[in-house]
């Protein structure tokens, strides 16, 4: 059976949440590898939430939000852009690759950018394989 | 009232925690009233086979500390498991991994190349490695398995409670010892301390507001003696780590360095001062949050100094 990848997508209520919600009522097609969590802000996108969906199963991490300027809550999606910089420098030393986790700005009229990167991050996460952390002990 | 037993054990450590136990002082002696030490082998010439012939649940407590590196560390673990009613990890190794757990950067042939091929000092042209056992006209030798992954205690066997730092400070462990003696211990699970808020509210520093354009490695900067840390550049852990050890390392101009592990109610220490730190730098422009980012050499090395094998992905993925 071929791999498809599981993808956990933290959107972001103001904006992306509702350009996804766009994406739908337009009847664009999409990927269906993508399970959304709808989060009040990017800003409540701990990176602790990012390492338990890697270790849940996921085998890649979309957060998207509002664009810079945008936020509803003003400067929210600011400290998102620090911490997942942050965050993607730390996971790269963990042996991590780049793309399995990535940061994007979709507003609420942006169905058919939500719908292109979610294929973009599906096909590329295809390629990367599947995730899986390290087990305990003398297994690895 | 019946004397309690009490054993204590050392697996992937420094022995760090033995001297932190003698710490207590003459404190000592009201734990030599109150309970006899059936095992320890840093001071008394008890064997294994002399612990493997106790009846099971016969020592109240037992103080655990280090990782499990091996297979005779994790061997003693279970044993002493079943040997004790109470079961505590002592210490940041027995906690989260510790120091020994940072190699989970690596995996068994990176460290054996690195300690038996690579270091300078080695020469070893046969390629010679550890095995785990050996014939010689004797007999068998034996020597324990060496992991891929380091370990927590509680990753390896039920821990009732933890006594927390590197190594734990001379009241968290009178905490314990003194809840011990007069069967006084808290719920199962307890991280046990004299504040489980963060080390900050130990911390006497003056704290304002946090924004950070810099980050400064300890030894560009001496630090103003009265102002937050955190707030001067240094990376200084305590806004992320349980307190209770009254920020001796703050005091003494020293960022902390997270070993008294997460505060109450965090699963990834890691992540979480990661998250606290990138809050607090003050630019909005990716150009500039990235360059000041570029200042720390080595964020998962710091900020996973104590935790790594606790964190959520236990270690760095090795192809």
């Amino acid at each position: 059976m071929s791999f498809e990848p599981k993808i956990v997508a933290f959107l972001c209520n103001w904006c992306s949440y509702r350009g996804a919600d766009l994406a739908g009522t337009s009847r664009m097609k999409c990927a269906p590898n993508v399970r959304p969590i709808r989060v009040m802000c990017s800003g409540r996108v701990e990176p602790d939430f990012v390492l338990k969906a890697l270790e849940a199963g996921a085998d890649g991490v979309l957060v998207l939000g509002c664009h810079p300027g945008d936020c509803h809550y003003l400067e929210g999606n600011y400290k998102t852009m620090r911490r997942i910089a942050l965050l993607k420098k730390m996971l790269s030393q963990l042996g991590i690759e780049d793309e399995r986790v990535r940061l994007e700005w979709v507003s609420a009229s942006e169905g058919a950018r939500f719908v292109s990167i979610v294929d973009d991050m599906t096909e590329q996460v295809r390629k990367l394989g599947p995730f899986s952390r390290r087990n305990g002990g003398s297994d690895g | 009232m019946a004397k309690l037993k009490v054993a204590l054990y050392w697996a992937a450590s420094c022995g760090g925690c033995e001297i932190a136990q003698l710490q207590i002082g003459d404190k000592i002696l009201k734990l030599a009233e109150a309970a006899d030490i059936v095992f320890w082998p840093v001071a008394i010439d008890v064997k294994y086979k002399d612990v493997e012939a106790m009846p099971d649940k016969s020592i109240d407590a037992c103080l655990f500390n280090g990782a499990i590196r091996n297979s005779e560390q994790e061997h003693i673990a279970r044993m002493l498991r079943e040997k004790s009613k109470v079961m505590i990890a002592y210490g940041a190794c027995a906690h989260e991994g510790g120091i020994p757990g940072l190699a989970n950067f690596y995996n068994r042939d990176m460290i054996f190349d690195r300690a038996y091929i690579e270091t300078q000092s080695t020469d070893n042209k046969d390629k010679v490695f550890p095995q785990t056992s050996y014939k010689v006209p004797e007999g068998e030798l034996t020597i324990p398995e060496f992991y891929e992954t380091v370990k927590t205690l509680s990753q390896t066997v039920d821990v009732d409670y933890i006594i927390p730092g590197c190594p734990p400070e001379e009241k968290t462990t009178w905490m314990a010892l003194e809840a011990l003696i007069e069967g006084k211990l808290p719920p199962k699970g307890t991280v046990i301390t004299h504040n489980s808020r963060a080390v900050c509210d130990d911390c006497e520093r003056k704290r304002d507001v946090k924004k950070i354009t810099k980050i400064y490695r300890n030894y560009e900067i001496i630090p103003e003696p009265e102002v937050c840390l955190l707030e001067q550049g240094l990376l200084c852990q305590g806004i992320a780590t349980r307190g209770g050890c009254d920020a001796p390392c703050p005091q003494a101009n020293m960022p902390c360095t997270g070993c008294y592990g997460p505060v109450e109610g965090v699963i990834d220490q890691g992540a979480h001062f990661l998250s606290a730190l990138a809050s607090v730098i003050d630019s909005n422009d990716p150009e500039e949050i990235q360059k000041i980012i570029d200042d720390i050499p080595d964020p998962a090395g710091s900020f996973y100094r104590y935790s790594l094998p606790d964190s959520l992905l236990r270690g760095a993925i090795i192809k």
